[in-house]
């Protein structure tokens, strides 16, 4: 990030206490659904929306990627296809398996 | 020889170099975790059953809480730095690694529990899982703090000389550190709560 004024920086300090406090409440949230006894899909889907939104959140302010430069994002995108990609091709691959 | 780009950003990528550097080191690193995540899925998709909840739910809740607050110190070492408060700095810095330190002894004492109880890896696919990614995960915070514990003590002595290449350095161990803390908030719901 370029340096900037001492003004800018206090607003952004701001923001992080605002992210963290939100971390910590969606993780009481996460913990909380947890002890619910979902069956397993939700369960699954519902803590991974609230651990992508965490993520996001230090991604984007934390780690100050709302505001980075385009080069970055498209190294991200890049990342982000082969990770899909390691992700999902595995789970094809058992998708022909007689059960 | 100066190393080029430490401070100016490279007029092509319009970052300073250790800036892309550590984003492509980065994109690296998530394909080594994202290998174990694709592993976990697959065991766990393999298996006649898993284990819900086995695992100490409120001590990792303590743990996610530890390592997100050494999130936001860290983030706050590097603002004092941009406000020119180098006291502050070495205050929130020191929190940092004081925190990741919490992080691993509470670890530690989830990991001996299961030592003692006899959940080794070779116990059940989930422990052999289990043990590896936090395994990796606490390698990463120990890795992230010897680097951190430089910069607080030796390493800051840039401050001095070269104010804003110094800063930059410190944003690229934040950017490195919130790596792990990110890597950690998919792994609490992944291993603990589902």
């Amino acid at each position: 990030m370029e340096l900037t004024h001492a003004g800018d920086i206090k607003k952004h300090v701001r923001v992080y206490v605002t992210v963290f406090v939100a971390l910590l409440a969606l993780t009481v949230v996460t913990v909380s659904i947890s002890y619910l006894n979902l069956t397993v899909v939700p369960a699954i889907i519902v803590a991974l929306i609230i651990a992508s939104i965490k993520g996001s959140l230090v991604a984007s302010y934390f780690m100050h990627l709302i505001s980075e430069k385009k080069l970055i994002f498209a190294s991200l995108i890049l990342t982000v296809v082969f990770f899909l990609a390691l992700i999902f091709l595995p789970i094809l691959s058992m998708s022909d398996r007689v059960h | 020889m100066e190393i080029p780009y430490t401070i100016k950003a490279r007029p092509d990528t319009g970052l300073f170099n250790a800036k892309l550097g550590i984003w492509l080191f980065l994109a690296s690193e998530v394909m080594l975790f994202g290998a174990l995540f694709s592993s976990y899925i697959l065991l766990r998709i393999g298996s006649v059953e898993w284990p819900h909840h086995v695992l100490d739910v409120p001590l990792a809740t303590v743990n996610t809480a530890v390592l997100i607050t050494s999130s936001i110190t860290m983030v706050m070492s590097w603002a004092s730095l941009m406000m020119k408060d180098f006291k502050k700095y070495r205050l929130y810095m020191g929190a940092t690694i004081l925190l990741g330190f919490g992080f691993l002894i509470i670890k530690y004492f989830e990991y001996t529990h299961h030592f003692h109880s006899g959940e080794l890896p070779s116990y059940s696919t989930f422990f052999a899982i289990y043990f590896t990614m936090t395994g990796l995960h606490g390698l990463h915070v120990i890795g992230g703090m010897i680097v951190n514990s430089y910069f607080w003590g030796p390493g800051s002595k840039m401050w001095k000389t070269e104010p804003q290449r110094f800063t930059n350095r410190i944003e690229v161990a934040g950017l490195y550190w919130h790596f792990v803390d990110l890597v950690w908030i998919f792994l609490f719901p992944v291993l603990y709560l589902l």
